[in-house]
């Protein structure tokens, strides 16, 4: 019994870094700008917010940190891609490969330092319900924002005039731009709120979960993140489930390592990538069901004044 | 005020210039970055770009790390020419590198005696074919399911690590090997013959060469090359045509796993002669550079890979003169991406400068002899 | 009083003048017609009243004020509005929510919900607020646009070309509502190139050719060849017509039926026509009732039809794909040029190769012969371009459509199907283009026409459909046939009489 409230604990940790990348991609693709450089933005975001706590001893600071470092990748490509009109492709590539030269290369003056003894967290009172308290309750704050925000994104996106402006720039920015919406700044826009996010479930990564520096340590969430929003068909209460379910399946694999069974732990470490491909799989399966969903403009250029 | 106007006709001008100009720029940053490093940019811009160069062993060195990369590059411009966005190259390099290396283990300890020119074609279609069936995993999952051929190449490179890992961990493992993940050394009836007498630089390179003719028949002047790129340059005229989107994913996605897999290939039987967990250093995401410098042309990936290995192997010159961490060839090689797309804006775009106008506002009632008279 | 006044106005763009020196006065409750060939500037003059282009030169009054118009807010905020040609909708939102996007911040949704309700009552313009515009028919959707734009009490309502989309019918509730908005004080800009629409509801007009206003009149007093000579220098190029020597039926179409791929299309039901050697065939209809679809089944682009629904000389062809019904002689013009007629990057040469693969031997291509082709296209059909190297997107809309159509033209097909084959193509090549048609219809091709311009339709066809609904209509000659017929049978009002059927056979 203790051991089901402890994986419950274990996955909603786990999935909280996916919940607060896929709601900011969300907010990016919406807007219908695919960021393929989110795990670039999630590792520079692990950096500063790694930087930022081991200097200050502060979570806090930290995930400002992470935000920002974010929101300035997140720039960078925002005015490649919407005003150079570069391929969004190649863009997202070239953030992801170069935020992760800059996170390793800044990342080598932290190499194998950790942050210390992080104490305990959890919410005061509900902690010690019996089965309740452990599975749900002792988590740190983040977990709890990030369900916060996807109750905000979707009174947002779909209770608000400004998420409606944001929803039909994303269905066909050539009728905002001629409704008069200055569609660029609010592709750049959506753009950097969801690099700030990325950058926030980075140093969450860094700070909480792994509080220690190695390169690489996002192994490839903001993959994963990504595929997270085809999954969730662009829903944002969806994505916090995908979230969870991918970050459960992460768990799994320690799961099952601490249970002894005889499978070598190289080959358990493939199941999240592996669940990604089935689950991309069935979901991408149906077209209609995509198109109904995707934002339209999702991917492709948009030139004003033509 | 800037402002980009759109060209009638691509420009054949900045098409070159561009990577040029787009290097220019990483140099400066890079001059830069050593300055705020504490280091003396001219030594630091040396180890990248002059110090590879000194000598015939240093250019066979730079041969040798271009070979994977130009082979890979090669495979993925046929991809991107096709809008098929395979970046999985790195995962369809291992897989290339543990059949060939399969092959190769089991010459060994199979004691069978057979020469080079025996072993090393059936080792490198090994290669070939490795990469080439886990590419078909991502070619199949698009063609049935739709999936995103980004996401599941990229799924699959994390997959492939972990699989090379088991390989070296467990079954493959040397015994005799003190417990180190590695497999035995393979048997020399399994290497590559060398090109270059007393240098790493073996026959890969030569194949390679030759690949790049081969590859710029294919694209430039062959049936296939053109319905591919028309499928990537505008899919709705391809379906006119009629030429087949499927055709073109399959093609294109064995076409690259299978380049990515020789590569593996050859550095499991070139320079390394057996499996470690280190097999590639990212070669699979650094041939991705290489294709965009390279314009996506054959030949221009020559070039563009023989620039990005001087980039690695300057890495590591300057790790070992200056101090300086390896993972700085990362840091150029994104931003040379990073700088070359935008530069590439250049190619169907003018930049003018466009003085705001300023015009007189009168607020009130214009004077009445500008209006024409009813 | 002018409610508006453009003072020579000039617009400039690197390879064209778009605008020289324009001027134009427009009276309150005054339609005022902007009549002018495709090319002659009317678009650019609209966007810089309309605030999405700032002119280069000259002065905009807005009653008798000077103004400067930065961007479409402002206009709006004067109290001029805008009904695009092609619409400015958001497919998945509902039509409340797409007005209410067009109107600035101060309104609440169920504000807006009610105000479309009394503005659909007053003048006449049936909208359900709350369904997606997916859903919509295309003259639903303009309805929506035409919403929007009157909830912004706007003193000047811009149209530009309302009626392509609309059946005869339609067009006429569409003037009664305009005539209403007029006598309240609300002037409109009329944007066409109709003749006949604008001496029936304009009251001025004013006609640009080349960028600049070649005159200023009553279209009440005008005729068409008049207001013709005015908009393109001379009158209305006369099409030489011979009588049709029918040869064999080439293309059957039997029982055609096809469910619709994509979400927002259309289905095809039970469709059947014929195309005889020797006749141009029409297909009437408003956009958004199967033809993209029907054109997709017909090409080859779609090859789920039933192989024997679709018949060519006979031979079923509808699960072949295109290269094996352009081996047979059937070949396609696609109404979109640049993206699926062409590759817009690609030179004309290379272009080439889409539909005619002569130059390709055992799998290679021979470069000099694929140039040949294209210089003797270039020369053949009149197309002004920069050479064979030329890229398809440095030509002008209607010399590409030249090169396109002469492209297909030129492989001797024995059946050749062209969808909307002069759409923003001017006068002098639209011209050409129809002269071509007939000239092969001529020489004993069987030619299938898709198009949403009655009048193209009216003068090179000799006999008609109509399709509606995803349903095609028995044929009718163009002889015996009337616009108001046509104009019902666009709504689906057709009965598969004896005497249509009679006329197939």
């Amino acid at each position: 019994m203790n051991e089901i409230a402890l994986l419950i604990a274990a996955t909603l940790a786990s999935g909280t870094t996916l919940a607060m990348a896929g709601l900011g991609l969300l907010l990016n693709e919406k807007a219908g700008v695919l960021n393929l450089g989110a795990e670039g933005m999630m590792l520079v975001g692990a950096l500063a917010g790694f930087g930022a706590a081991y200097a200050s001893g502060n979570d806090w600071v930290a995930f400002a940190a992470g935000a920002a470092a974010g929101a300035v990748m997140a720039m960078v490509f925002g005015v490649l891609v919407i005003w150079l009109n570069t391929n969004q492709y190649a863009t997202g590539l070239a953030l992801t490969l170069f935020g992760g030269g800059l996170s390793a290369f800044v990342g080598t003056n932290f190499a194998g330092k950790t942050l210390g003894d992080r104490g305990s967290v959890g919410i005061p009172g509900l902690m010690d319900v019996p089965f309740l308290g452990p599975a749900l309750f002792r988590q740190h704050p983040m977990t709890y924002i990030a369900i916060a925000l996807m109750f905000a994104l979707g009174w947002f996106l779909y209770r608000s005039r400004s998420g409606l402006v944001l929803r039909g720039v994303g269905e066909s920015p050539e009728s905002a731009h001629a409704l008069g919406y200055r569609v660029r700044w609010i592709r750049l826009g959506a753009v950097m709120a969801g690099g700030a996010l990325c950058g926030i479930a980075g140093a969450y990564l860094s700070v909480v979960r792994a509080p220690l520096w190695v390169e690489g340590v996002t192994a490839g969430s903001g993959w994963i993140a990504l595929a997270l929003t085809t999954f969730a068909t662009w829903r944002p209460a969806r994505v916090l489930l995908g979230a969870y379910l991918f970050g459960g399946v992460t768990m799994l694999q320690f799961y099952l390592q601490g249970e002894g069974v005889e499978i070598a732990s190289q080959l358990l470490a493939m199941l999240p990538y592996l669940s990604t491909i089935v689950v991309l799989a069935l979901i991408s399966r149906n077209p209609t069901w995509i198109r109904i969903n995707m934002p339209a403009s999702l991917g492709r250029p948009f030139h004003p004044g033509s | 005020m800037f402002k980009l106007e759109a060209r009638p006709q691509p420009s054949k001008a900045m098409s070159f210039a561009s990577p040029l100009i787009a290097l220019a720029l990483t140099v400066g940053v890079a001059a830069l970055l050593f300055v705020v490093l504490g280091k003396d940019p001219l030594v630091g811009l040396g180890a990248f770009f002059v110090e590879p160069l000194r000598g015939v062993r240093q250019l066979t060195e730079v041969a040798l790390k271009a070979t994977p990369l130009i082979l890979c590059a090669l495979g993925l411009a046929v991809c991107y020419r096709s809008n098929v966005w395979n970046i999985g190259a790195e995962g369809q390099f291992l897989l290339g590198a543990i059949t060939a290396g399969g092959l190769a283990l089991w010459v060994t300890t199979s004691g069978i005696h057979a020469s080079r020119w025996v072993w090393t074609p059936l080792i490198l279609l090994a290669g070939v074919a490795g990469g080439m069936a886990w590419a078909a995993i991502v070619a199949l999952l698009r063609d049935r399911f739709n999936a995103s051929e980004i996401l599941v190449s990229l799924m699959l490179v994390y997959v492939a690590q972990q699989l090379v890992n088991y390989l070296v961990f467990v079954p493959w493992k040397d015994p005799m090997g003190f417990n180190f993940p590695q497999t035995k050394t393979f048997d020399s009836s399994t290497w590559l013959e060398m090109l270059v007498p007393r240098s790493r630089l073996h026959i890969g390179f030569a194949i390679t060469l030759a690949l790049v003719g081969v590859f710029w028949a294919f694209l430039f002047r062959s049936w296939r090359g053109y319905q591919l790129q028309v499928g990537g340059l505008a899919p709705a005229a391809a379906r006119y045509a009629g030429f087949s989107a499927r055709g073109a994913l399959w093609t294109s996605m064995l076409i690259s796993g299978g380049m990515a897999g020789l590569a593996g290939a050859m550095e499991a039987a070139g320079p390394l002669r057996q499996l470690t967990p280190h097999v590639s250093t990212g070669y699979g995401f650094t041939a991705i550079i290489v294709c965009f410098v390279g314009r996506l042309h054959p030949v221009g990936i020559v070039f563009s890979g023989l620039l990005l290995s001087m980039f690695l192997i300057g890495g590591e010159l300057g790790q070992s003169r200056l101090g300086l961490p390896n993972a700085l060839t990362g840091v150029f090689q994104g931003l040379l991406l990073f700088l070359l797309l935008a530069c590439d804006t250049l190619i169907n775009y003018r930049v003018r400068w466009q003085a705001t106008r300023h015009v007189a506002v009168a607020k009130s009632a214009a004077p009445v002899t500008t209006k024409a008279s009813p | 009083m002018l409610r508006l006044e453009l003072i020579k106005l000039s617009k400039t763009y690197p390879a064209v003048k778009a605008n020289d020196q324009v001027s134009l006065r427009v009276k309150p409750g005054e339609i005022h017609a902007v009549l002018g060939e495709n090319g002659a500037g009317k678009s650019t003059l609209m966007k810089m009243i309309y605030g999405a282009v700032r002119p280069d030169e000259g002065q905009i009054c807005w009653n008798d004020k000077e103004v400067q118009i930065r961007n479409p807010q402002e206009a709006r905020a004067l109290g001029i509005s805008m009904v695009f040609q092609h619409f400015s909708l958001f497919d998945t939102l509902t039509a409340a929510e797409n007005v209410w996007l067009g109107l600035d911040k101060s309104y609440t949704l169920a504000d807006v919900t009610k105000r479309i309700d009394q503005v659909s009552k007053e003048y006449g313009l049936d909208v359900e607020p709350m369904r997606p515009v997916h859903t919509l028919s295309v003259g639903e959707r303009q309805r929506v646009e035409i919403v929007r734009a009157l909830l912004t009490k706007p003193q000047l309502l811009i149209l530009d070309e309302p009626t392509s989309v609309l059946t005869p019918q339609a067009v006429e509730k569409l003037f009664v509502t305009l005539r209403k908005l007029a006598s309240e004080g609300c002037s409109i800009l009329y944007i066409s190139h109709k003749l006949d629409e604008i001496r029936a509801l304009c009251h001025h007009c004013t006609v640009l050719r080349g960028g600049k206003v070649t005159g200023e009149v009553d279209p009440t007093k005008e005729t068409n060849a008049s207001l013709s000579r005015l908009m393109i220098g001379a009158e209305p190029p006369q099409l030489q017509h011979v009588q049709a020597r029918l040869g064999d039926t080439v293309l059957d179409v039997r029982d055609l039926s096809l469910e619709k791929l994509q979400h927002f299309g259309m289905s095809l039901a039970h469709i059947s026509f014929n195309v005889r050697a020797g006749e141009i065939v029409g297909i009437a209809g408003v956009s958004g009732n199967g033809q993209q679809e029907l054109m997709a089944a017909l090409s080859g682009e779609d090859t789920r039809a039933a192989p024997d629904s679709i018949r060519l000389f006979g031979k079923p062809i509808g699960n072949q794909p295109p290269a094996r019904r352009r081996r047979e002689g059937l070949h396609f013009v696609p109404e979109e040029r640049l993206g699926r007629g062409a590759v817009p990057t690609l030179p004309l040469a290379a272009n080439t190769l889409l539909t005619r693969d002569e130059a390709v031997r055992g799998g290679w291509i021979r470069v000099n012969e694929v140039r040949a082709l294209a210089e003797k296209l270039i020369a053949n059909f009149n197309v002004k371009a920069g050479g064979p190297d030329a890229a398809a997107k440095s030509l002008s809309g209607g010399n590409l459509q030249k090169f396109i159509v002469g492209r297909e033209i030129d492989s001797k097909p024995k059946l050749l199907i062209v969808s909307q084959p002069t759409w923003g193509v001017d006068v002098g090549a639209a011209a050409q283009i129809r002269g071509a048609l007939l000239k092969l219809r001529d020489e004993g091709c069987a030619v299938l026409v898709v198009s949403e311009e009655l009048d193209e339709l009216f003068e090179i066809c000799d006999r008609l459909v109509v399709i509606a609904q995803g349903k095609v209509s028995p044929s009718i000659a163009t002889s015996q046939a009337t616009i108001e017929q046509i104009g019902a049978w666009m709504s689906g009002l057709w009965t598969a009489t004896p005497e249509a059927e009679h006329v197939q056979a």
